[in-house]
């Protein structure tokens, strides 16, 4: 369960664009008839894309009436579940993971470099507002470790210098290339592979 | 070493394409209309006698888990469930199949749905492998577009629909029941068993929920046979199993070895071995954070299957392997897990989500030596005292890898924390009011 901070300055109302109505739409018809309510983590993903990737309280009571639930259930998911954001995050919203397969493999360096860089404490946005980072725990690749997530792409194999140049960028309104930054295919070993050669030879 | 023609996972780096054509040149959708017309039984029995047992870490067999399924629809539908929450900390292999190999998932998805009678299967993807979850969408969509899934899926004469659903970083919703509570859109609080989900599980329909490595691995045990699986690996702990290897190894990956496999092979020969040698190895954690860990005498034989590791108080869990050298702390790698389950308890059960925290605060002051000598024992106490009084096994989760440090670092821990606050019984200090206590047992 994550501490949540919800924001102190929220917007009166909230609704979904047109094509946000028919993405809801869409995801609600892949559950049963009257079991609406399975698509609240979607609809919160769609809410949250809709407003610069973060859910106002009033994202929430619009769910609430959409899916004909009470508001204190979808408030319930938006606060349980840590990547909904429920208060303003950077355009580049970076987590960095910390658990101890990228610990082991030098993490602490990166949040280092987070903290001097971008702000001095998590959730806190960039001087020009960019940027915002968070810790957070395994993002589930332990084999490219040390690697963070930006919105939603991973930069695996990183350290200090190589991260520097990602923040950078993206301090400028950059995208960077998402993937490895060693120059190895995915997850396999980078010297000496010993399985699957036949395609690797051909 | 297991040889290439063995391996399931041909594309598992990536070589060959991800898309239909090049996953049916790898053997994919092949022949599913011949497997599914030897009817359920047979598919049951073939995986009952493969000995395939669960990759999401529990490790129970299959075959056995979808006889418990009803065997015919009754007034409520069934549900196959795909569980593709990959969370524990060292395990990045679903993540892998979801991306490279999704074809092989969906067939198998096909195959079980008929199985167990289903016609509605979710895959419940955790929120953070947002494109990978790209990946499988667009070849569910070009599985519909074949016909391979959707109405009569494969000209099988049965019909499959699969959905998405992402998660959103929550640990918990990998248990099997907290994710069918996350699908119902609620928080991921488990659920008590029984009813066990075979019976009552999605909206109190009978379901059956199954890691994206076991469905995946079903096609190609069905296509060469469950002789074939059950002789690759030893009795009871058969076939082919993707092993992670992270930490401190000079060339960490995720590689598909036979069962068994002994784990200084998988690290000197896979892994490119130990940063610093194999003599500067310090402790293994074989199976995902959560099984406790194994130093570095156990680690030269050990060989990695479910029951070599029970036999050494661990477990192979999802085959996550965390290598730890000796250039690292151990008492703080342990506290960082620990710090992990704090943050990932779902705070139902009071023993877990006071006692994850309790673990982890005692083991921060244990790494910076400001915990007394008699906390040491304390915190055993405490891990026993989460252990089997939770709801869910992640009490039993996160109360392990502390047992594990505890069983064979004590020493370590004990030298570092070895204050003692208590006044000696001896000394004599005349201004010392309670001096007479100290005279008691229980002073």
């Amino acid at each position: 369960m994550s501490i949540k901070k919800i924001a102190e300055d929220q917007p009166d109302s909230f609704e979904f664009s047109s094509a946000n109505v028919d993405a809801a739409k869409k995801i609600i018809s892949n559950y049963p008839e009257d079991k609406q309510q399975s698509a609240v983590m979607a609809l919160l993903y769609i809410a949250q894309r809709q407003n610069n990737n973060w859910i106002p309280l009033a994202a929430m009571k619009y769910i609430a009436k959409y899916l004909n639930m009470p508001y204190i259930k979808v408030y319930e998911v938006a606060t349980f579940y840590s990547m909904y954001n429920l208060a303003p995050v950077g355009k580049y919203y970076y987590q960095v993971c910390t658990t101890t397969p990228c610990m082991l493999r030098g993490a602490y360096k990166l949040v280092d470099l987070c903290k001097s860089k971008i702000s001095e404490k998590e959730n806190e946005l960039s001087k020009n507002g960019n940027c915002s980072w968070v810790e957070v725990e395994c993002l589930g690749a332990c084999a490219n470790a040390p690697m963070i997530q930006i919105n939603n792409d991973y930069y695996e194999d990183l350290d200090r210098e190589k991260l520097e140049k990602i923040i950078d960028q993206t301090l400028k309104g950059e995208t960077p290339k998402a993937g490895s930054y060693r120059g190895r295919t995915n997850s396999e070993p980078e010297h000496d592979r010993k399985t699957l050669m036949e395609p690797k030879n051909a | 070493m297991l040889e290439d023609k063995d391996r399931i996972f041909k594309n598992l780096y990536n070589d060959f394409g991800v898309d239909i054509l090049s996953s049916q040149k790898r053997g994919d959708w092949l022949n599913v209309k011949e497997i599914c017309s030897k009817g359920r039984e047979w598919i049951i029995n073939e995986i009952k006698s493969s000995e395939l047992r669960g990759r999401g870490g529990a490790g129970f067999p299959t075959g056995l888990k979808w006889s418990f399924a009803p065997k015919e629809i009754g007034s409520r539908p069934h549900y196959l469930v795909i569980n593709a929450d990959e969370s524990e900390p060292g395990t990045c292999k679903d993540r892998d199949i979801l991306r490279f190999e999704p074809h092989k998932l969906i067939e198998g998805c096909l195959i079980t749905s008929y199985a167990v009678n289903a016609h509605k299967c979710y895959i419940y993807i955790r929120g953070e492998y947002f494109n990978e979850g790209e990946k499988l969408q667009k070849a569910i969509d070009e599985a519909y577009e074949k016909k391979l899934i959707g109405k009569n899926a494969s000209d099988t004469g049965w019909d499959l629909d699969i959905y998405i659903h992402y998660g959103a970083g929550a640990y918990i919703c990998g248990e099997e029941t907290a994710l069918l509570e996350s699908l119902e859109g609620k928080k991921g609080l488990p659920r008590l068993k029984p009813p066990f989900p075979a019976l009552i599980g999605l909206y109190g329909c009978p379901t059956i929920i199954n890691n994206v490595e076991t469905i995946a691995v079903v096609p190609t045990i069905l296509r060469r046979g469950a002789k074939w699986f059950a002789s690759i690996g030893k009795p009871k702990n058969t076939g082919t199993k993707i092993f992670c290897i992270s930490g401190n190894v000079n060339n960490p990956c995720n590689v598909e070895e036979e069962m068994g496999v002994p784990l200084k092979d998988l690290i000197e020969q896979h892994a490119g071995g130990v940063i610093g040698g194999w003599e500067n190895l310090k402790a293994v954690i074989p199976g995902g954070s959560s099984m406790p860990l194994l130093p570095k005498e156990i680690c030269n034989t050990i060989k990695m299957d479910f029951d070599s590791l029970v036999e050494q108080k661990s477990g192979l869990g999802t085959a996550g392997i965390i290598v730890i050298n000796k250039d690292q702390d151990i008492i703080k790698c342990m506290a960082r897990i620990a710090r992990f389950y704090k943050h990932e308890s779902c705070g139902q059960c009071t023993p877990c989500r006071e006692g994850s925290g309790w673990m982890w605060r005692m083991l921060e002051r244990m790494t910076k030596g400001e915990a007394s000598r008699e906390e040491v024992d304390m915190l055993m106490d405490v891990t026993k005292q989460i252990e089997g009084h939770t709801i869910c096994a992640f009490g039993e989760g996160s109360a392990w890898p502390v047992q594990g440090l505890l069983r064979h670092f004590k020493k370590e821990v004990i030298k570092r924390n070895n204050f003692n606050p208590m006044v000696n019984r001896n000394k004599n200090i005349p201004y010392l009011i309670d001096q007479h206590l100290l005279e008691k047992e229980n002073a």
